[in-house]
Parts: structure tokens; sequence; C-alpha cells
């Protein structure tokens, strides 16, 4: 089973799978950031939970990369010993965290698009592939439901909470269009049944996302330009600081284990 | 020299059974149905594991309470190997680990309360409250309310009750 190489371009394969790692391995990073900061305990516990699935999956995902790609690397080298232009991620998961409200809203619609994906991946055309999928979409959606039900909590809640909401939609909005690209990389995976186009996806996302809004009483941002980078290696100022914090002590101390 | 047999495998399953979850200890990893396969390839003991949520800090812990228990045991030749597929449900718990765990103060997963993943429904079922009960561990009553969908451990959920007022755990369904 761990040798059904699909018939597809294994450095394009290797690539599709650093962008699904680096997606949870960044937002992962950047949830476990609110541990000891949130709100209320029980919000502090469910982040963190949420931060240990994203990372466990990212393991998964950059471990299988890393096997794909063939040239020695593990999941912690790819992880702690790549520069920022090597990440993969969307630009959208390298957002800072904001207040609550921003926090959430990025999960949201991060969650509204990975669980999608994840259902998909089911019936990928690598097992291997498939089963990280199938454990992980269990997980997703339970993120969902959480996040989906607390945007329509804060979004029809009260004055403070809806403004914020809405600042939050307003800012992270214009990040959500990546998710959706589609370059050479996606359709290969595509011709070779690997995993959907992007672009595929962007329907049943709609549909989610606009059914949440409405119930949080919130004005959904419509057309608005979309930024785009990150799939390619083009990130934003953040990821630097993100990758300074949580790369430091492989950097300092290379090879160190606990 | 004669050649020392094997244990055999119901033997191997038995020492298993009394290796604690190092999470929740009162159940046993056996308990918790992350075992899938014990077997002998040659002279070497493979023992199959499957983890809970991916991201699980106990499953290194897991792995080593396992090898402890079986060196312990004299078994010297041993692999342990992971496996993903199919994904570890909480169906997989066993009646006795259930029992175990609400004797414990933990309600034990309930069939149908996992996240489904179906939107409409889901947000229904927000709106409206679940039409399923997870009953209070310590005083039985139905009276309960979800706090957080995430608790003290990955594989939990937080519950309150709202006649003995104490908060309990919930093993959620996955
Ligand atoms: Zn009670």
């Amino acid at each position: 089973m761990a040798d059904a190489a699909p018939a597809v371009d294994q450095a394009a394969f290797s690539e599709w799978l650093q962008r699904m790692g680096d997606n949870c391995l960044i937002l992962g990073h950047r949830v476990s950031e609110w541990c000891g900061h949130s709100p209320a305990l029980e919000e502090d516990i469910a982040l963190a939970n949420q931060a240990l699935d994203l990372i466990g999956q990212c393991q998964f995902w950059l471990g299988l990369a890393a096997e794909v790609e063939g040239k020695g690397r593990t999941a912690d080298q790819l992880a702690y010993l790549r520069d920022a232009g090597a990440f993969r991620n969307v630009l959208l998961v390298e957002r800072p965290n904001g207040d609550f409200g921003q926090t959430l809203m990025r999960q949201f619609l991060f969650d509204a698009f990975h669980h999608e994906l994840l259902r998909a991946l089911k019936s990928s055309s690598d097992p291997r592939v498939a089963e990280i999928a199938a454990k992980a979409e269990k997980e997703v959606a339970y993120h969902l439901e959480r996040s989906a039900d607390l945007v329509i909590r804060l979004g029809d809640g009260s004055e403070e909470s809806r403004d914020r909401m809405e600042k939050a939609l307003k800012a992270l909005f214009p990040y959500s269009g990546e998710l959706f690209t589609d370059d050479a990389v996606d359709q290969a995976m595509a011709a070779a049944g690997v995993a959907p186009l992007p672009s595929s996806l962007k329907p049943a996302w709609d549909r989610t996302v606009s059914e949440i809004l409405a119930e949080a009483t919130l004005a959904h941002p419509g057309e608005v330009y979309q930024h785009k980078g990150g799939k390619r290696g083009v990130h934003s100022e953040y990821l630097g600081y993100i990758l300074a914090e949580m790369q430091f002590l492989q950097r300092a101390y290379p090879g160190a284990t606990w | 020299m004669e050649k020392t047999p094997h244990p055999d495998i119901p033997e191997i399953w038995r020492w298993l059974s009394e290796v604690p979850d190092p999470e929740i200890p009162v159940i046993s990893l056996t308990d918790l149905g992350i075992i899938r396969e014990v077997a002998w390839r040659e002279d070497t003991l493979v023992v199959t594991v499957t983890p809970t949520y991916s991201g699980c800090p106990a499953t290194t812990i897991i792995n080593l309470d396992i090898e402890k228990a079986l060196r312990d045991r004299g078994i010297e030749k041993l692999r342990l190997e992971r496996r993903l597929s199919p994904p570890w449900t909480t169906d997989w718990l066993t009646e006795e680990g259930r029992e175990k765990l609400r004797a414990y103060g933990i309600a034990p997963p309930i069939d149908g309360t996992n996240a489904d993943g179906r939107l409409a429904g889901r947000v229904s079922r927000l709106m409206n409250g679940s039409n399923l009960t997870i009953a209070c561990p310590r005083c039985g009553s139905a009276a309960t309310e979800k706090i957080s969908q995430f608790g003290s451990t990955p594989c939990k959920a937080s519950y309150r009750c709202t006649d003995c007022l104490e908060p309990f755990d919930y093993f959620k369904c996955i």
C-alpha cells in the first residue's frame, strides 16, 4: 500500500503535499499562540486542542511529502529548516491573530474550505492521501462546527461583538480567494485523481459561508480584491516572524530532541 | 539448545489489556480500541496501533508504555507499526471501557453526537439543541448542557449538569 505511487509527477505531488502540511502547520502555530491568553478557559482549551489536531495532521502530510520527495528529508526538517520562500501555505493562515473575533473568522473561512477539501480527498487515487484525509476530516468536522457556531453567536451577539466580527470579515475575506486558485500543480493532481481542483470546492464553500454569515446577521462582502502568493512561496512579512519563533530551537541547537 | 516458544497471541492481548491509557488511566489501551493487531512475524512481535486524534500528545507515551509492558514480559524483538486506516472511532471503545469511564466520572460516547459535517443539520441542531441526551455520570440526570466541544484532552468535550451542578467530561463521538 505504501508504494502505491500515483501516475503523477512526484515533484508536483510533493509540492502539493507541502501545501497541505504547511496550511496545517502555520494555522496550528497561529492558533497555539492563544494558549494561556484566551478570553475564557474553555476557549483556551478548545484552541489548544485544535492546534494539536492541525499540527498532528501536518506531521502526516509533511511526512508523506518528504517520502514522496525522496531526498531523505523528514517532516521535522521540512517544518523547521525551510525558509519562508519554501513555505507553501496560503496567506490566510499566516494573518495575525488580532482579537478573538478575527481568530475565529479566519478559522471559520479556513475550516469551511478544509472540511470540503478533506471530504473530497477521502476518494483520492492515492491511498496514503485518502487515509490521512479520512482521519483528519473527522477532526475538522468538529473545528467547523465550533467556528461556525461562534461566528453565529458573536455576529448575532452584542453590539461590540458584532462590530468586531464585521471588521474581521472585512479584513480576512480578501484572503479567502487564494484557497480556490488552480495552478499547474493543482491541475496535475486533479488529472491523476489525487485531489480535486481547488476551484471545484468553491460552490460548496460559498453555500456554507453564505448560510453561516446570514445566520450571524453579517453582510457578505461580495466580490472584493483577493490577495494571492502564499501557494507559490510569496508570503506576507508575518510568516518570517512565525518562523523565527517556530524554528528558533532547531536553528540554534540543530538536531535537538527531547 | 531448545528454542523458547513465543508467548501466544491471546496471552499478549491479555498483557496489553493491563496497560492503562496514560491520560485516562481508568481504561486500558485495549478498552480504547487503539491496538489493531498483534502478530508474530518470524521472531519479531509486531503490534499495530492507531492514533486516537492526529495530534494526541499521548501517542508517544502510549508507544513507550506498550514497549515497556512487553519488554517487561520478556519480549525482545518488538516492532510497533502505525496504522491510520480505518481511522479510529469511539465505536471501538469496549462495553467494559464505557462502564469504567462512567464509574470514573466521564460520560461515555453516545452514537449520533459526532460532528457530522452536514452544515444545515448542524446549524439547526445548534439552534434547537441536540435531541440526544448526555446523562450526568455522577447523578444520572438528563438535565445537562454542553460547555465546549473541546475538553481537557482531544477526545473529550466539557459538559455541566444543571441538577447536581457538577461539570463533567464527555468522551465525544468521533
Ligand atoms: Zn449531575
